[in-house]
């Protein structure tokens, strides 16, 4: 550790830390992590797979990108991490990583860039670690290849390093740990293996897509802690990306609900989801978990969602949406700012309108 | 949407007389022998599980990985053999079965099994007909149009439009309908009991809740006896009339699903239930009440709970493996935990949490605890 001259690695102890970097969340003014600017994607065949994307994330700060499978979620991060499919190109728009002089435009980035930036600057877990890590190789030569390569770590600072993450990170006995092939440790073990190997060069920025989707709910709920506590210790900003409503309600300050290939509405957490305003969000709200025991017959979102690059002139969710007017179909729908940070993508939004239509998609 | 589910809805009375078209007795399953040097456990898979399903209801089960639940399912349809105990279907003795009778016994479909990815469950080169077809050519002693006709029948009966769907490959389909499929191929043989391993997992919660609605349908029109493992304890909920939770290859509590995840008798209960995230925050036990503090690591003995190393409230009974037996709070609930009635009574209600600990049922001093 002390032969690190990076001071960004003080905050490898967190809980010397902690109580600082939270109150440095309130005081000062947020730096910014990420800004995505109306991101157009297409993939195969110059079908428009994400339209009119924008968001920003702070330094430290969560923001939960929630959505149906095929709603452009995944597409929206591989964009940030640069990692498109062979078909799948950035039409129009920026993703900007970091503020003022040492801010990136990764749209443009060429090779040399993105390695400089990847798993240094922007780190990222998927759903299924396994396929992530060599099954030829322990788990301690795979971070601390990582520590060698992109911090110029010797062999021995490397390996002292990797074990100290993972004991960060929650692993038991993690000298161990470090030994051990993938194949010898459970799924949550893998998650937090890849998760010390994502924040070992302690990037800005940690993407988890679907990172807790496989998991089961106790693991799940261990793995969330985790990342809440690496984002108060690290400041590190979290773009996590599920199709879980109630992951994002217990992990993130703001959420972004996407719908095909948009983001139809966004806001803070508690005020979306206390009071959604799109008949989306509204839609998905009542049939996520909702921590009740009862019997019951589940709500279902009737229809199907539209498939990718599928022309449709006005609001994307007009097929399934209980309160459709001839306005919806007619041509874009414009994002309407609801003030307190919060915006949504409705005709009847637009308007002024502000009764909810909750009531009647239970109908 | 539906208003079936009120008359599947069986009473207490019902559930109680129709004896159970599926018994499993002292169950275990072992897979190959353990090696030294692995990580992995002992090799048993399941211990000891004592398991009842009635026809026409819903039983879930819940737990991690590798706790068994899809041992159990494949042992229920005689795909591995147990080591150990007996599988009872509607009277008959499955792990008497031997060869030819056995491949009879699974052949004739009367217990189905339906998989987590149909992606993968579904030869992608059949069209739906065909895969809904297979299994009626390999059991059913139909005429080719008689076949034909059941066929479409089930599409129906999973709410798919035979005319529209029949030609077409897995791939073109939604996850929904896909997974829909698979039913209709798993209830084209009119089996009795059907076994759904995670049939939602890879599903969107509206996609979760059709499926999921159209088992609770399926029980009542077929008069099925349904397993269904399942990750989402609240959709769960909804539609289950039992549960049964599972941990380390043993069931640690079972009982009507609405006692068992209102109020758990096992801790492990009550970890899964405090653990699994809702949009809704109410008054709750949270996971952080529930964890052993991790600065006292305990090293339970061969014999111990199976839980013993994750328990906040172990104490010196933990040191043997508690048998599953009624708690006398609760009606028609099972939990195999020394401390069922009375850990509770020890729960740090803390509001902060985590930074005290929680006061053991029975003073620990001769349990081996040793700080990490």
């Amino acid at each position: 550790m002390s032969s690190l001259s990076d001071p960004d690695l003080q905050h490898a102890h967190p809980q010397d830390h902690r109580s600082g970097a939270v109150a440095g969340h309130v005081e000062e003014h947020r730096e910014r992590t990420l800004r995505v600017s109306g991101l157009q994607v297409s993939v195969a065949d110059h079908l428009v797979a994400v339209q009119d994307v924008s968001f920003e994330i702070g330094r430290g700060e969560s923001v939960g990108l929630v959505g149906e499978s095929g709603s452009g979620k995944t597409l929206t991060c591989r964009a940030v991490l640069g990692l498109l499919p062979d078909s799948g190109h950035v039409d129009e728009g920026r993703i900007t990583l970091g503020e003022g002089a040492g801010s990136v435009d990764l749209t443009a980035a060429g090779r040399a860039t993105w390695d400089e930036i990847r798993g240094a600057r922007v780190g990222a877990v998927f759903q299924d670690p396994a396929s992530y890590l060599n099954p030829s190789l322990t788990v301690g030569h795979q971070l601390a290849e990582q520590l060698r390569v992109k911090r110029g770590l010797s062999r021995r600072a490397a390996n002292l390093r990797a074990v100290e993450l993972f004991g960060e990170v929650g692993l038991h006995d993690p000298g161990s740990v470090f030994h051990q092939f993938p194949h010898q440790l459970s799924g949550g073990m893998l998650q937090r293996v890849l998760i010390a190997i994502a924040i070992s060069c302690e990037p800005d920025l940690l993407i988890a897509d679907e990172a807790t989707t496989a998991l089961d709910v106790v693991i799940q709920a261990e793995i969330l802690t985790l990342l809440r506590r690496l984002r108060e210790t690290h400041r590190l900003s979290l773009l996590l990306v599920t199709h879980d409503l109630a992951v994002v309600a217990e992990t993130c300050e703001r959420i972004l609900v996407m719908y095909g290939g948009q983001i139809v509405e966004s806001g803070p957490t508690e005020e979306v989801l206390g009071d959604p305003r799109h008949p989306y969000t509204q839609a998905l709200m009542s049939v996520a978990s909702i921590g009740s025991w009862e019997r019951r017959t589940l709500d279902v979102i009737p229809g199907q969602p539209p498939a990718a690059g599928e022309q449709m002139p006005g609001c994307r969710f007009a097929p399934r949406c209980p309160s459709v007017t001839d306005r919806c179909l007619a041509g874009p729908v414009p994002v309407t700012d609801l003030g307190e940070g919060r915006l949504a993508r409705c005709v009847r939004l637009a308007d002024g309108a502000t009764t909810p239509i909750s009531e009647e998609l239970s109908a | 949407m539906s208003t079936i589910h009120d008359v599947a809805h069986l009473t207490d009375d019902e559930v109680r007389t129709a004896g159970p078209l599926l018994r499993v007795r002292g169950l275990s399953v072992s897979y190959a022998p353990p090696r030294k040097g692995t990580a992995l456990g002992t090799g048993a898979a399941l211990s000891d599980a004592d398991l009842d399903v009635r026809a026409g209801e819903i039983v879930g089960i819940v737990g991690e990985t590798g706790s068994g639940k899809t041992t159990l399912a494949r042992a229920t349809v005689g795909l591995v053999q147990p080591v150990a105990g007996s599988i009872e279907f509607a009277g008959e003795d499955l792990g008497g079965l031997r060869g030819r009778a056995r491949r009879a016994f699974r052949r004739s479909g009367r217990v189905q099994l339906v998989f987590q990815d149909p992606l993968r469950s579904l030869d992608p080169d059949l069209t739906v007909a065909d895969l809904v077809r297979e299994p009626l050519d390999i059991a059913a002693a139909l005429s080719p149009r008689e076949r034909e006709e059941r066929v479409a029948e089930s599409l129906r009966l999973v709410g798919l439009e035979p005319e529209t769907v029949a030609g077409r490959r897995p791939r073109e389909l939604s996850g929904g309908q896909r997974q829909r499929v698979a039913i209709a191929r798993a209830v084209s043989t009119r089996p009795r009991l059907l076994f759904c391993d995670e049939p939602v997992s890879a599903l969107d919660v509206s996609n979760r809740n059709l499926v999921l609605n159209l088992l609770d349908r399926l029980r009542t029109e077929l008069d099925l006896a349904v397993v269904i493992i399942a990750h989402d304890l609240s959709s769960l909920a909804g539609i289950a009339d039992r549960v049964a939770v599972f941990y380390r290859g043993r069931i640690v509590e079972q009982g009507p699903v609405r006692g068992v995840l209102e109020e758990p008798a096992h801790p492990y209960t009550a970890l899964l239930v405090a653990s699994a995230p809702s949009v809704v925050h109410g008054s709750r036990i949270r996971p952080e009440q529930l964890r052993p503090d991790p600065a006292m690591r305990l090293q339970p003995g061969p014999r111990a709970c199976v839980f013993a190393a994750r328990c906040r409230f172990v104490h010196d009974a933990c040191e043997d493996q508690p048998e599953l037996a009624e708690v006398p709070e609760h009606p028609r609930r099972e939990a195999a935990c020394h401390a069922a009635g009375e850990w509770r009574r020890h729960l740090d209600t803390d509001p902060d949490g985590g930074t005290t600990t929680a006061t053991s049922p029975v003073p620990t001093q001769s349990l081996d605890r040793r700080t990490a």
